[in-house]
């Protein structure tokens, strides 16, 4: 089955969920956070037209989303190679 | 050539595509029609996923229900909700339901939760939630066919029945995710073109993501602070910071659509077709790439239709727009009942603001800030029918997805799980193939005589996903001591509570005068409208399914090497072939 012992399994699943948590804490904020819980204080700061909190919620929060999907595929991949786990 | 031969030629250009497509990707094997043989490109895949996740709401209805029914900021909720479930998609759910390289949702939940119970509540769940979202496709593509093709509902309805039945009953997955591929192109051509128009004459901005943040043509100031006076101007709240009822309902309201987008099990199964664990995961990434590009399109067509529907309304002098002098395209919509006015202080002007007593628009229904947009920007003819056939798209890609995920929960978990075991697979495909051509003659009854209930379809189908499927799948991945009976326990009470709520809000199947509890906001829990209440069904579902766990017999042995074995990539190839 797996090519990992019990320990290095342990260890590859505990860095990927590390991982998974720092990724959900930016999706976290960028959305709920800026988008929502602290959107009228960031509205007190204004790009070109944009006032920052609605900004967020409207547009910059899904770029933050994209980025993050292809950041957390990449160190994924990397981890499966350092794991010897990652498909041929 | 007039606009009525364009549409028509433009609509038939797509749909022959669609059915030569059909031809060209016949199904030829099971794994072929559950997961078109489990060989997309990614990129692919990410297109076709794009393309079966924006349905006839996202492209006809969402921009107008943030520029109208939610006052703009408000409207957030649906385009964070509707793309950040995709993050969770990513990270939590599809490379791990890859690994375990099977073809249904409800087959994961049966073997993690070792127990055939399991899977048909799974199965049943399944089926509630795509059932009442196909209904409002259904409603779509005749709705798109009798305003544009100005033929009625119901035959609009049969021909768009005719094309799914083409390449869905013959193609199965492969022939949908090769005809999504193309439906995707349509409809973001027929999304974006408008709105780059449209940017570039009130802006001089090509780019409508641009365009909503810059300064309006020939003068220095921005567009969203005339936006946010005008409507205010009107009476109504500022554009850009009016909240949706409260922080914690948009806080709830959101997080229910994206855990609701990340349970939805016709969007988890595209995950199942690409050949390796790390192409499920890229594939999340360029699904979310290929939907960004309308979601972040979307909002500055909302502002931008808005600020141009305010200023039609307004006339020439400010005074309100003159009956007699109104465009050709206020006519036309009219007569659709999509648009309607009421001289009420009969001095022959249309004055529109947001105090009922003198409110003169009656009727602005929220899909014209979409179906009205060419026109009221003078966009040629060819745009406008573009614009027929994207909606078309959105609606038949979106439907044949959810089609798919009904006729694989029934043959393959129903009759092969379950009750037929020993099936050959040639029995398996035929069945697979009435299983769908049922769906789709059920979705077509549902359409045709749609329920009460079916304006609230879209949005308690997330729910009731947010509410049951999701918290099962986290639960088998990111746990080996949920047990049986804790995940039977936790779905039904998750789902239970969501629908007890949506019911006593609004009434026992939406049956007007049901409703034990009024529709206000007084009764809400916690002033959580029923919309967003999927994210405290999920919440019920976690706390029960783990209380039960601690008081019923561990999993077995087998079933925590399953969950050892799906959380790391390699050997997806091997569990492939069962």
């Amino acid at each position: 089955m797996s090519p990992l012992n019990e320990q290095q399994a342990q260890e590859y699943w505990r860095r990927n969920l590390s991982l998974m948590i720092r990724c959900l804490v930016i999706w976290f904020v960028v959305s709920y956070g800026c988008g929502i819980i602290l959107a009228d204080v960031l509205n007190q700061i204004q790009i070109g037209g944009y006032k920052l909190g609605f900004w967020f919620a409207q547009q910059g929060s899904i770029y933050v989303f994209v980025g993050l999907i292809f950041y957390y595929a990449k160190k994924m991949g990397d981890l499966d190679r350092e794991f010897g786990v990652e498909e041929e | 050539m007039d606009l009525q031969t364009l549409t028509y030629i433009v609509v038939g250009a797509t749909f022959a595509l669609y059915i030569g497509i059909a031809f060209w990707a016949r199904a030829g094997s099971t794994k072929d029609f559950y997961v078109a043989g489990g060989g997309i490109h990614p990129v692919q895949n990410g297109m076709a996923t794009a393309a079966d996740w924006m349905s006839a709401a996202s492209f006809i209805s969402m921009a107008g229900l943030i520029a109208l029914s939610y006052g703009g900021f408000g409207g957030s909720v649906f385009l964070m909700g509707w793309t950040g479930g995709y993050v969770i998609l990513a990270m939590l759910l599809a490379p791990y339901l890859r690994k375990y390289g099977k073809f249904t949702v409800p087959e994961f939940i049966g073997d993690r939760f070792y127990s055939r119970s399991a899977r048909a509540v799974a199965v049943i769940c399944l089926i509630i939630c795509s059932v009442t979202y196909v209904i409002g496709q259904m409603k779509g593509v005749g709705v798109a066919f009798s305003r544009f093709l100005e033929v009625d509902y119901d035959t609009g309805l049969y021909v768009g029945m005719t094309i799914v039945f083409f390449y869905a009953v013959l193609g199965g997955m492969k022939g949908i995710t090769y005809t999504q591929i193309a439906q995707y192109c349509v409809l973001i051509l027929a999304y974006t073109i408008p709105a780059i128009f449209i940017s570039l004459q009130l802006t001089g901005n090509p780019l409508p993501q641009l365009g909503l943040g810059s300064t309006l043509i020939g003068t220095d100031v921005y567009l969203l602070d005339k936006l946010d006076m005008v409507v205010t101007d009107l009476g109504f709240k500022e554009y850009t910071t009016n909240v949706r009822l409260s922080s914690i309902n948009m806080f709830a309201y959101t997080m229910s659509l994206m855990i609701g987008t990340a349970g939805l099990p016709h969007v988890i199964i595209r995950f199942f077709t690409v050949p390796k664990v790390r192409d499920a995961r890229s594939s999340a990434g360029w699904a979310l790439v290929f939907i960004a590009i309308l979601y972040t399109t979307a909002p500055a067509v909302a502002g931008m239709a808005r600020l141009n529907l305010i200023d039609t309304l307004s006339g020439d002098d400010g005074q309100g727009l003159v009956i007699e002098e109104r465009p050709v395209w206020f006519q036309n919509w009219e007569k659709t009942g999509l648009l309607k006015f009421e001289d009420k202080n009969g001095d022959g002007r249309i004055q529109y603001s947001a105090d009922k007593e003198t409110n003169e628009m009656v009727k602005i229904d929220n899909d014209i800030m979409v179906l009205a947009n060419p026109e009221i920007a003078k966009l040629p003819n060819w745009v406008i029918a573009l614009v027929a056939a994207g909606g078309l798209a959105a609606a038949l890609s979106t439907a044949a997805g959810l089609l798919l995920a009904i006729a694989s929960a029934i043959s393959h978990d129903l009759m092969k799980g379950i009750f037929t075991p020993n099936i050959t697979e040639k029995t398996e495909l035929m069945a697979s193939r009435i299983a769908m051509a049922f769906a789709i003659a059920v979705a077509g009854y549902l359409g045709l005589n749609p329920p009460g209930f079916a304006a609230g379809t879209v949005a308690l189908a997330f729910g009731l996903a947010a509410s049951s499927i999701f918290p099962a799948l986290m639960m088998g991945i990111f746990s080996k001591i949920v047990t049986k009976e804790g995940a039977i326990a936790g779905m039904v009470s998750g789902i239970g509570v969501t629908l007890f709520y949506v019911f006593q809000h609004k009434g026992i199947f939406f049956i007007p005068g049901t409703a034990f509890l009024g529709d206000t906001p007084a009764n809400w829990f916690m002033g959580i409208e029923p919309n967003a209440f999927g994210v405290v069904g999920a919440i019920v579902n976690f706390a029960v399914a783990f209380g039960v766990s601690k008081v019923t017999a561990a999993p077995p042995q087998e079933v925590q090497e399953l969950v050892e074995h799906i959380r790391v990539p390699v050997g997806a190839t091997a569990a492939y072939d069962h």
